[in-house]
């Protein structure tokens, strides 16, 4: 494999752990634009627990994982306050999440600073691969679970849910707390495979590029971020393949522009994302069985 | 028999406004009764404080021997009362079944209920309970479908299936017929009277008359917050005040 192919999958794998990161909140009908800050803790975390010159030297398979629950601990802890809000206000209490995140590691001496942290371990894409899948599946799983019925019961008509018994505040913050926990873990991993983190890496710009993922996969299944991560990884490359091909400028050059239109035609076009629960009946949709009270009807066409 | 559940002197009231001005009843268990008065008489009010949805300013509401008053929504499930809505409230995203499995939600308590994938591995007692009562009320071809894409009296017996699910003492319907054609009028009826007869007492609020007196014995007439009427099915129709509420003073009060 090409280095070009094996640096895009790797990034692949990180938009995909991210993507789950913000579609589990997202699928409970919380927005979440703080992506940002659970990658910097995730990351910081982990690099700290791992370097042997200025932190506590601990092997990877330790601090991945550790860095990972202590960001699912901050996730769980701001969830409550962040959750008191709804809608447009939840963007800005996540986004300032971020912000503050950011704020506070960029005036941590002790992990570098502004001038950014060295990662002591380097993991290959194909430790991060079996761990991607495993998000993967987890988010499947997840979802079909009672907790993932609540969880889109929620989004769908919290009032009605709550009446049915659903106690809409853990599922919420339970919600929450585990996209936190993917966050580090997006983050931790990423530390791993380009060995030097900094805080810049993960702007504002960065939380709408995984929000975004997410809105145009779609909320309603797991499948959404999947199919949002791979849309967002793969066709700015195409643009510039088919850019580089046919030497038009356009498409190569200015391919993000191209790109943010596809992004507003989508939009326009399917509000719902792409992978929606009608489409995906669409796509699985059994043959249907007739039984003998609904005779096929011949008249049809005729 | 004993009453399921007591309103005494339910009073609420919005602003300085009392849409529902010292009310009570009582609805005998078993029973089939309607709650029913013009637009505006404080029915649907009359649901959403049973429910939780709104609290009430003064009065009482017993369900089977327990003061719910004070009771938070989410737990008055777990008291035996369940409702569908006037305006079909379905989880439009989810299946047909998914969302009956919803009206399951408060007797799946322990972390393996929870955390066991029913959408995954369709052999669970959750995922063929909800089957069969779908089945029960003739709904078990449109299981897998997005309720979205469903007919509108088809959704409406959806509704009454998942909270059907909660395995009610208490069903509360608001509307079930409303927007139905004949057909789907007469299937609605059959479907609960099979679950009357299994024991389910039933409040329904109805503006079809027909459809009232045809399911119920035992109507409670309400106008502007107040209770006008209680009584037979059969006296209903013959009640100066209950006329009046419906159709108009007499015309030579007027002249």
């Amino acid at each position: 494999m090409s280095a070009y192919l094996t640096g895009l999958i790797v990034i692949l794998c990180l938009n995909i752990i991210i993507a789950y990161s913000v579609f589990l909140p997202a699928a409970a009908g919380q927005l979440n634009l703080g992506a940002a800050g659970f990658m910097i803790i995730g990351a910081y975390m982990d690099a700290y627990l791992n370097s042997a010159d200025d932190g506590l030297g601990l092997p990877m398979l330790l601090s991945v994982p550790a860095a990972a629950l202590f960001t699912a601990l901050i996730g769980f802890l701001v969830s409550f306050p962040i959750l008191r809000t709804r809608g447009v206000y939840m963007i800005l209490a996540t986004f300032a999440f971020a912000e503050i995140v950011a704020g506070i590691v960029l005036n941590m001496e002790v992990v570098g600073g502004a001038s950014g942290f060295p990662v002591s371990s380097h993991a290959e894409l194909e430790d991060l691969l079996p761990v991607t899948i495993g998000v993967v599946l987890f988010g499947f799983y997840l979802i079909s679970t009672r907790f993932g019925l609540a969880m889109r019961s929620i989004h769908d008509d919290e009032s009605v849910a709550i009446l049915f018994g659903v106690n809409a505040r853990h599922i919420q913050v339970g919600a929450f707390t585990i996209g936190a926990f993917l966050g580090g873990l997006a983050g931790a991993l990423y530390g791993h495979q380009f060995d030097y983190i900094e805080v810049q890496n993960w702007g504002i710009l960065f939380s709408i590029f995984v929000l975004l993922y997410v809105l145009i996969g779609g909320t309603q299944t797991p499948w959404g971020p999947l199919i949002g991560a791979l849309f967002f990884t793969f066709v700015p490359e195409l643009l510039r393949a088919v850019g580089d091909a046919t030497g038009w400028e356009l498409i190569g050059e200015l391919r993000f522009a191209v790109f943010g239109a596809i992004i507003v035609g989508m939009m326009v076009l399917r509000p719902e994302g792409i992978m929606t629960r009608t489409f995906l009946e669409l796509l699985f949709r059994k043959v249907p069985q007739r039984s003998p009270q609904n005779p096929p009807n011949n008249m049809e066409g005729v | 028999m004993s009453a399921v559940l007591t309103l005494s002197s339910v009073t609420k009231s919005f602003g300085g406004l009392a849409v529902i001005d010292d009310v009570s009843f009582d609805i005998e268990q078993g029973s089939r009764s309607a709650l029913i008065g013009p637009n505006g008489a404080g029915k649907t009010t009359i649901f959403n404080l049973l429910s939780g949805i709104y609290e009430v300013n003064g009065g009482q509401m017993i369900l089977d021997g327990v003061d719910i008053t004070d009771i938070p929504s989410r737990d008055r499930i777990n008291f035996g009362m369940s409702r569908s809505f006037q305006n079909i409230r379905l989880m439009p995203h989810l299946s047909t079944v998914e969302n009956v499995m919803l009206g399951q939600h408060h007797l799946a308590t322990s972390f393996k209920d929870i955390f066991y994938p029913i959408g995954f591995r369709p052999k669970n007692k959750w995922a063929e309970q909800a089957r069969a009562a779908l089945s029960d009320a003739g709904l078990d071809t449109y299981s897998s479908q997005v309720v979205s894409e469903l007919p509108y009296g088809v959704q409406k017996r959806i509704e009454v299936v998942r909270a059907l699910m909660s395995d009610p003492k208490l069903l509360l319907l608001d509307e079930p017929a409303a927007g139905l054609n004949a057909a789907e009028t007469s299937e609605l009826q059959t479907l609960l009277e099979k679950v009357s007869a299994s024991g389910t007492t039933l409040l329904v609020v109805e503006h079809d008359m027909n459809f009232v007196r045809n399911l119920c014995q035992h109507v409670v007439v309400l106008n502007f917050g107040r209770k006008i009427f209680e009584g037979t099915t059969d006296e209903v129709g013959k009640d100066p005040q209950v006329l009046e509420a419906y159709l108009g003073g007499d015309a030579s009060d007027v002249a």
